[in-house]
């Protein structure tokens, strides 16, 4: 190639203390290129993005704009130099308009004249459609991405970061944005799209640069490559496929949701409408929704941190469910996984045997007279950190000091551990490795082969239908009826998350 | 060079500790300062102020008995304070307390009975936890904010004192001065050494640091209490119900502070006066935190508080200082620890940060 590249970064060093974040790590991305930066969380591709667009600074390394050195000390310089971002987490004023929202967000000399016909020209012109006058609180979550897409592109980038921007949209709605995408690499837009979900690198990125730890270990064509061996260079080992020995879907019921209507306790929450849901021993049931449509809601009353109106819209082994207290509920035997680790699942400044005993404290018998079997439970958190191969110095150390992954596993354990009839489990591998998700996955499927009822929540489709017998769509606060996994197609699935078709009676009951 | 703060990989468990020392040193290097500047020989009024007080046994006694309700109110503060639960109320409810125990003595003032002075404690400690469920039911019932209910109750409690003194539990043969009947022996705390104030009070304020250490270290309550002051979702998560711990922790902090106000009274006092504590219950918050919200640390912040009030007095009296150099010297002690507890989380580092060897570091690992 004798193109000069749009960016080109040499020998980034960035350390932070204890951790080498970037260690010597050279890209190039060029023009209209679609380049993917893959790698496990903590693998230092966000702290990569923070330094291209001048948030963060490097100890050491260069940077080549089009050839030239720079410096980017700023994201203001940033996007002067033609860089625009999109962030995960969107900064949106939910009771601004569209444009209002765009106007904050650009250089002043760009609001001037009509910004909402130019908002309007550039979302047509990228089959983003977008309504300048709609307040932002009306908008759905891919809405709201659009707002960020058309804030970057109003700036004519000539390099688009988008960080993760499928994990909060429908199937459809990837699609449409992969359409945009491709549009402006043929205009000779470079973009640099950070993501973890590989069939979707595979299908829209020109070239890959995988880390590891901090260090670049490979850089691929996606198209050359399978899902899986982008997986074992992000991982820098063999992937282990979850595996079911049989599967099983006429079991007992275990837990039965009859006609549960809960009113959201949090402001701008979801209610939940008439949900009827039973989950048999012996199955992984799946469902599948975007975040925001009463996920978190249906924890709450799962857990009894939230109790229903009548007592026997919960049932657990035929029995009413929906008044008993968390302690109660696990000692009926009930198992538990919030989506938050630090601050639901765990106590964050505590130590992991302390963490144990928080949720086992009843059911293993952890409590005498009172007082903490402390030898006992320390030696229950040694069990779970065994079993699950939890990578920690040690019990006695806090939660906070474990990776994402290795304490997602320590508290998946810590439930399993306690042999529970039926476990619930909101996201459950949300931020964690590959490494660890796959464990994580084959744990969940094992536990239901030995006649559990496994309920996993999930955005991740690729995960419920790797580990669902039956998968349901919750959306806002409706449950679909659950349908066998094998039956269903993601574009279904797709389409039921976005709402659709969900008003009605479901179009088949099999 | 250049002096950064650098964030620690992981909170330092030592500095925990470390860093009240810290701050008792930073207090005194600075309080010479200040002595030198009012012209007075810095060694010789520290010496004054932290040495002489305790250089003979009624020294020391005087310094148990003035840490005495210190170390009470500070421990069962530390415990609500872990829970999130802010009673900044102790002084009004160890007023309360003091009355109802005094109360009880007046009422028995013409009977000698082995039984008065424990009948008097469990009355000191049902007036503080009455006083301290106010803000309770308050903030379990309506949601307020305890911080202002329980401040706001100090004031009300100072003014029932106030009242009772100067009218109904005057004492008829006082030529009218403001003050109680002196109570009589059977309603005074028994002396531990004789010729000092040292009391049975000590006793009993160290039999509830030992309570409050095991309950906060090997008690379900205490963990209870830990969760949902780091974690209030975990401990929702876990089942821990919020409103029962929030009465647990007023009632024992409120109690607590009752229990100091009776022994204060009868043990220190012996009658009732207008002014039953010099801020005993402000001064325990510093107590509190200074000890680590430990109950073993609250004793030994409690100590050293307690040598605050002595060094001021001694202060006072030997050199001439004005009274207000106490409060100089507490407030200079939290400003201190507030300020050292950074070292908690963050390291200072001199210079530049070094990649290289941090990479190294890494490599060799």
């Amino acid at each position: 190639m004798t193109e000069t590249p749009r960016l080109e970064l040499i020998g980034i060093t960035k350390a932070y203390p204890g951790v080498i974040a970037n260690n010597n790590v050279s890209l190039k991305i060029m023009p209209g290129e679609i380049h993917a930066l893959l790698g496990e969380n903590g693998a230092g591709k966000s702290t990569l993005v923070k330094f291209i667009y001048g948030v963060q600074k490097a100890d050491a390394g260069r940077v080549l704009w089009e050839g030239e050195q720079v410096q980017i000390a700023s994201p203001n310089a940033a996007r002067k130099l033609g860089i625009g971002m999109v962030f995960q987490h969107f900064s949106l004023f939910e009771a601004m308009t569209v444009e209002e929202n765009i106007a904050l967000g650009i250089s002043p000399e760009l609001t001037k004249g009509d910004l909402s016909a130019r908002i309007r020209e550039v979302s047509q012109q990228y089959g983003l459609p977008l309504d300048p006058d709609r307040y932002v609180h009306t908008l759905s979550v891919g809405e709201r991405q659009r707002i960020e897409v058309v804030r970057c592109l109003l700036q004519d980038p000539r390099l688009l970061i988008m960080d993760e921007p499928t994990s909060v949209l429908t199937p459809q709605e990837v699609d449409e944005l992969f359409k945009t995408l491709r549009r402006l690499s043929e205009e000779g837009v470079s973009i640099l799209y950070i993501s973890h979900k590989l069939e979707e690198i595979k299908s829209l990125c020109h070239t890959a640069t995988i880390m590891r730890m901090g260090e670049v270990v490979a850089e691929c064509t996606p198209e050359n490559e399978t899902a899986r061996s982008m997986a074992e260079m992000m991982m820098g080992a063999d992937l282990v496929s979850p595996e079911r020995a049989f599967r099983m879907t006429d079991g007992a019921v275990k837990l039965d949701l009859r006609n549960l209507s809960v009113k959201s306790t949090h402001q701008h929450g979801t209610d939940l409408k008439q949900i009827n849901l039973q989950v048999h021993a012996g199955e992984v049931l799946g469902v599948a929704g975007i975040a925001g449509n009463g996920q978190r809601e249906l924890m709450e009353v799962l857990t009894g941190e939230v109790p229903t109106g009548k007592a026997d819209e919960l049932q657990i082994d035929g029995v009413a469910a929906g008044h008993m207290d968390p302690i109660q509920r696990r000692l009926a035997g009930v198992g538990l996984v919030p989506e938050e680790r630090l601050g639901h699942g765990a106590v964050p400044d505590m130590s992991l045997w302390e963490n144990a005993f928080l949720s086992a404290a009843t059911r293993m018998n952890l409590i005498k007279n009172g007082f903490i079997q402390v030898l006992a439970s320390t030696g229950f958190a040694l069990k779970v950190v065994d079993e699950f191969r939890v990578k920690t110095p040690g019990v006695t150390h806090f939660a906070t000091s474990l990776s994402g992954g290795n304490l997602q596993k320590f508290i998946v354990g810590r439930e399993i551990m306690q042999n529970p009839g039926v476990i619930v489990v909101l996201q459950p591998t949300w931020g964690v490795d590959a490494g660890s998700a796959a464990a994580i996955r084959q744990a969940l499927i094992d536990l239901a082969a030995n006649g559990a009822a496994v309920l996993a929540v999930s955005q991740d489709l690729e995960e419920l239908f790797e580990i669902s017998d039956r998968i349901a769509v919750i959306c806002e606060g409706r449950m679909s009826e659950a349908r066998l996994a094998e039956n269903v197609t993601v574009e279904e699935i797709g389409l039921l998350m976005a709402g659709v078709g969900l008003e009605e009676e479901p179009v088949h009951a099999d | 060079m250049l002096i950064r703060l650098e964030q620690r990989p992981e909170a330092s468990k030592s500095m925990v500790y470390v860093s009240p020392v810290i701050a008792v040193i930073l207090t005194v290097l600075t309080a010479m300062v200040m002595f030198s500047l009012l012209g007075v020989d810095p060694l010789k009024a520290i010496e004054t102020f932290f040495v002489e007080p305790i250089s003979s046994l009624d020294g020391l006694a005087e310094l148990l008995v003035k840490a005495t309700p210190l170390v009470l109110i500070g421990v069962g503060l530390s415990l609500g304070f872990q829970a999130n639960v802010w009673n900044i109320g102790a002084e009004g409810q160890l007023v309360i307390g003091a009355l109802a125990g005094g109360g009880l003595a007046l009422a028995f003032f013409d009977q000698q009975s082995v039984f008065l002075v424990p009948a008097m404690l469990v009355c000191g400690v049902a007036g503080g936890m009455a006083w301290a469920a106010i803000p309770a039911w308050l903030k379990t019932r309506f949601n307020t904010n305890e911080i202002l209910t329980s401040l706001m109750l100090t004031y009300v409690g100072l003014l029932v004192l106030s009242y009772l003194v100067h009218g109904p539990w005057k004492d008829p043969e006082g030529q009218n001065f403001p003050e109680s009947r002196l109570f009589h022996d059977s309603a005074l705390m028994p002396i531990l050494i004789d010729e000092t104030r040292l009391n049975v009070g000590w006793l009993v304020a160290l039999f509830v640091v030992v309570l409050g250490w095991v309950v906060m270290s090997r008690h379900i309550i205490g963990f209870q209490i830990k969760v949902i002051g780091m974690a209030p979702m975990a401990a929702r998560f876990a089942g821990f119900r919020e409103k029962r711990l929030i009465w647990l922790t007023l009632l024992f902090s409120g109690g607590c502070a009752g229990l100091a106000g009776v022994i204060e009274l009868s043990g220190a006092i012996g009658q009732i006066v207008p002014s039953i504590s010099p801020g005993y219950g402000f001064t325990a918050i510093i107590v509190a935190f200074l000890g680590r919200l430990h109950p073993v640390g609250v004793l030994f912040a409690g100590l050293l508080m307690a040598l605050t009030y002595l060094g001021g007095d001694s202060a006072q009296i030997t050199m001439n200082l004005p009274n207000a150099v106490t409060g100089v010297f507490q407030g200079m002690l939290l400003f201190f620890l507030l300020a050292s507890d950074v070292l908690i989380k963050y390291r200072i580092r001199f210079g530049a940060p070094k990649i290289e060897t941090a990479i190294q570091a890494e490599a060799a690992e």
